[in-house]
């Protein structure tokens, strides 16, 4: 197979090789790497606010507004960046031809970042619709919308004109985020303004709960799981140099992830005032979704046979299939949280977080740190300058996640049953605060387990930047 | 085939994602919030409690709070009888949260009077020493305002008149916030209404010993020191140390509380404990 020069060094009007744009792929990646960093520093900071509420130093800088911004750095600059990043690379190989607009793109990086340039102020300011993950006041709503048709019509225009007549697997993930995303934020957005800054929900109460967890567990959905999976797709058999193991487990997996996973959004809603046959289909869709989250996670797996081998020798596969496990891991633990008696226990608790940064900290961020690897040779013309530090970074991100996940799970099963506990005369064992002053002790170590994960994507970004400034040029054709 | 062809990827990916959006979440708006729903004597708001909910949404005090009792013993012991679905219907948004960090505040109206709210918003730990709350001071410091305030209640429909806007004038964000938590929840007054009798027999369970004096007293700085002082001289709450009350009047008050003054109840402790507070309050200024 050949590859074309990377960005830099390819000539102008070279016709024979498709004319691939990795220079945009290379800054989308370094503004999603920018938004991460941010992203990270404010969950030590609002993790430290915790255990010293002296850290709220000023009101727009009080953990109910840093909250949000964490997440949304998070979700929205460091994952949906990257995404964009790697769908426009991978959309460009598995069609095998350039972007359709290059200079739409262009214009969509700088919309991008203005968009979460705009998210940060606004946040802080507390500009904000309450809706988790949905936070954003209806003039930013309008941008994103203007982000994502122009992403949109990008990519399917592009596909519309590959030049390989089969779509891989990792474009239909990609093409049902791009329709995923479209539905569940235009019906969640819809909102009445009173102001510039200030709208009121178009839905009330019991019925705008629902479409709001409808959202935002499909939000999860579509930008959580299919993303990454059609990176996983794409980047666990260049890794390791072999195709994935089943084409028709994959064709199963993806169908009925994305019919199923839609049905299952009031399983944050468990015991709630939602009508009740809604959280019994949530909580029947939940279990059954087990299935084809472990359709992809079991190919994966089946893949590496025979060559478990690179565990060992190739960091790129390391990452990848950590990532991968966390997966399986978050989708045996999600459908157990959606069962009702383990919901009536862990619900609100500690426990959740624990759970939420299995998925964004181990899955997610695993595979994109794994993909971008990847591509250092295509962005930068050069070589990874240290594989040592990059397994470096996997050992700290690893430990870091680690700690923070498994430091939450206790201490919420701990709060679950001391807010439960009661005395043989009925009345309640624990007042809310005394199982709050037991909490402290895990915090801090939530707290100290950031800095982990901060140091290692520190070595990340130190290996990406010694890298571009003066790693070894990649010999052309082993790019 | 769907696998060569993206318009028609496009259209299928576009129904199997419709299927379970119209049933779990377009067909519920069916049922959702019709009169089968209603709970009588639920109201809107008024401009004060609705500036002050928007407040609670600046400030993002959902990201620690929730507002939906669970109808679970837990729950309802914990924070009053479990929430509706038509208590919710003037909430746009909706504030059900999904943490508690804090407690939740479903039933927050009415259980403290306002003088505990406006010391605890400023500052959380001079009430309770070991809260992780942040002190919202600051919210003395600015006004409502009131045209913005008009506009708000025209456009979600709530019945308010040109001298509910005017009797805005001079308010802080603060007032606006307690206004707001002293309306949750509390519409129907439950609370008068449930205060609880104790029943069984009112008769000290125990011997006035040390040990249980030392209970008492760990008790008291744990559930009453943030109003009545930790040395009973009072702060929000009167001056109890010196109190002269019958036992069992003294027990039935800490169960029950006294309703719309500020005192909560707090049969939820359970009648040893309280027994216990009752021993070492009567055992006046005894450490
Ligand atoms: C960092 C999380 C956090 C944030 C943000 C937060 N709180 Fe709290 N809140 C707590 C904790 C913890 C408690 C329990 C300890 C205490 O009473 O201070 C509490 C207690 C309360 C109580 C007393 C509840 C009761 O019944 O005893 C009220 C009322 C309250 N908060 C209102 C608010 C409001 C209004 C805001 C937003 C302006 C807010 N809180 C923001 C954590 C938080
Ligand atoms: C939220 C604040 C608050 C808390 C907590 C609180 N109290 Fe009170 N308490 C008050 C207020 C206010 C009054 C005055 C009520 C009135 O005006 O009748 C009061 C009244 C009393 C009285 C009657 C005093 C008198 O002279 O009539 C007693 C006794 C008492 N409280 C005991 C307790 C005990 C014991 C606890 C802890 C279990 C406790 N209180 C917790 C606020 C509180
Ligand atoms: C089969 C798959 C999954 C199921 C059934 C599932 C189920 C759940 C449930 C029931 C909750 C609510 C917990 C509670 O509040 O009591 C939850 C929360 C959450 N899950 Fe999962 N989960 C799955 C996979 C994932 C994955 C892969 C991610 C990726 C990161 C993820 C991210 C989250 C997030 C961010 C929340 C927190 C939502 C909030 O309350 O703000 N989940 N999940
Ligand atoms: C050093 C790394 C990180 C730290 C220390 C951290 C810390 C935190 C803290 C303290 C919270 C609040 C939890 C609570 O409600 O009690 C939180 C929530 C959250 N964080 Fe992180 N975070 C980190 C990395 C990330 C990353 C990389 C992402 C996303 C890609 C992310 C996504 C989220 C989400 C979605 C929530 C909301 C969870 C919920 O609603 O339950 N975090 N984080």
């Amino acid at each position: 197979m050949k590859f074309p020069a990377p960005a830099g060094q390819r000539k102008e009007g070279d016709m024979e090789r498709p004319q691939y744009d990795y220079a945009i792929v290379r800054d989308f990646v370094h503004w999603s790497i920018f938004w991460g960093i941010a992203a990270v520093l404010v969950g030590v900071l609002i993790s430290f606010q915790l255990v010293a509420p002296k850290l709220n130093l000023a009101p727009w800088l009080s953990y109910g507004r840093l909250r949000p911004l964490h997440t949304n750095a998070g979700i929205f600059g460091w994952g949906i960046g990257s995404f964009f990043a790697l769908f426009y690379y991978v959309t460009q190989r598995l069609c095998r031809t350039g972007i359709w607009s290059r200079k739409l793109a262009r214009f969509q990086l700088w919309w991008f970042n203005a968009t979460i340039a705009a998210a940060a102020v606004t946040l802080l300011l507390g500009y904000s619709q309450s809706k988790e993950y949905h936070e954003l006041e209806w003039p930013l709503d309008i941008m994103i919308v203007v982000l994502w048709v122009v992403f949109s019509v990008n990519i399917v225009m592009t596909i519309v004109r590959r030049k390989e007549e089969q779509m891989y697997i990792s474009l239909w993930y990609i093409m049902a985020t791009l329709v995923g995303v479209a539905v569940l934020f235009i019906v969640n957005a819809a909102a009445v303004p009173v102001s510039l800054f200030k709208s009121y929900s178009a839905y009330a109460g019991t019925n705008d709960a629902n479409v709001q967890w409808w959202f935002g567990h499909n939000a999860v959905a579509m930008v959580l799981t299919t993303p990454p999976l059609a990176i996983f797709y794409y980047f666990l058999p260049k890794s390791t140099g072999v195709p994935i193991y089943s084409h028709r487990l994959s064709i199963i997996a993806f169908w009925s992830l994305i019919f199923m996973y839609l049905w299952t959004g009031a399983h944050h809603l468990l015991w709630t005032p939602v009508p009740d046959w809604i959280q019994t289909l949530a909580m029947a869709f939940s279990l059954m979704l087990i299935a084809p989250s472990w359709g992809s996670v079991i190919n994966g797996y089946l893949s590496m046979n025979g060559q478990w081998h690179q565990m060992r020798d190739n960091y790129l596969v390391k990452f990848l299939i950590l990532g991968i496990t966390f997966y399986g891991l978050q989708t045996l633990q999600g459908p157990l949280q959606a069962v009702r008696s383990f919901s009536a226990f862990i619900h609100y608790t500690e426990w959740v977080p624990g759970h939420v940064h299995m998925g964004t900290m181990g899955w997610v961020s695993m595979v994109l740190f794994a993909a971008i690897y990847y591509l250092t040779p295509k962005i930068y013309g050069r070589e990874i300058y240290s594989e040592k530090l990059a397994n470096l970074h996997f050992w700290l991100v690893l430990t870091g996640q680690l700690v923070y996940s498994v430091s939450m799970w206790i201490a919420g099963v701990m709060q679950a049953s001391m807010w439960q506990a009661m005395n043989p005369d009925g009345s309640l064992t624990y007042s809310f605060v005394e199982v709050l002053s037991k909490l402290y002790p895990y915090w801090w170590v939530r707290g100290a387990s950031g800095i982990i994960y901060l140091a290692g994507v520190a070595v990340f970004v130190y290996n990406l930047y010694m890298t571009a400034k003066n790693g070894r040029a990649v010999a052309e054709a082993a790019a | 085939m769907w696998e060569k062809n993206p318009v028609l990827f496009l259209v299928l990916a576009f129904c199997a994602i419709m299927a379970g959006s119209i049933v779990t979440m377009i067909a519920p708006f069916a049922t959702v919030n019709t009169e089968a729903d209603r709970v009588p004597g639920v109201k809107p708001y008024t401009a004060l409690e609705l500036a002050g909910r928007d407040i609670y949404i600046r400030e993002g005090c959902n990201n620690c709070h929730t507002q939906t009792v669970r109808p679970l013993v837990a729950d309802v012991l914990r924070y009053g009888p479990y929430s509706k679905s038509g208590e919710f219907v003037y909430d746009r948004p909706f504030l059900w949260g999904s943490r508690r960090t804090g407690p939740d505040l479903a039933r927050e109206g009415g259980k403290y009077g306002d003088e505990w709210h406006y010391q605890h918003m400023r500052d959380p730990r001079s009430i309770v020493p070991e809260s992780n709350m942040p002190a919202y001071a600051f919210l003395d410091h600015e006004k409502i305002d009131p045209d913005l305030t008009r506009r708000k209640m025209k456009v979600l429909g709530f019945p308010c008149t040109e001298a509910d806007i005017k009797a805005l004038a001079g308010k802080t964000a603060m007032d606006a916030m307690v206004a707001y938590l002293q309306k949750l929840g509390n519409d129907d007054n439950w609370r008068e209404a449930a205060v609880v009798e104790y029943q069984g027999e009112t008769k000290k369970p125990f011997e006035d010993d040390a040990t249980i004096r030392k209970a008492g007293r760990r008790l008291y700085l744990e559930h009453c020191s943030g109003c009545h002082g930790s040395d009973r001289t009072g702060s929000i709450g009167p001056d109890i140390s010196d109190i002269d009350m019958e036992e069992e009047e003294l027990f039935n008050l800490i169960y029950g509380g006294i309703p719309g003054s500020g005192m909560p109840g707090f049969s939820n402790l359970g009648a040893d404990r309280i027994w216990k507070m009752v021993t070492w309050l009567e055992h006046r200024g005894d450490e």
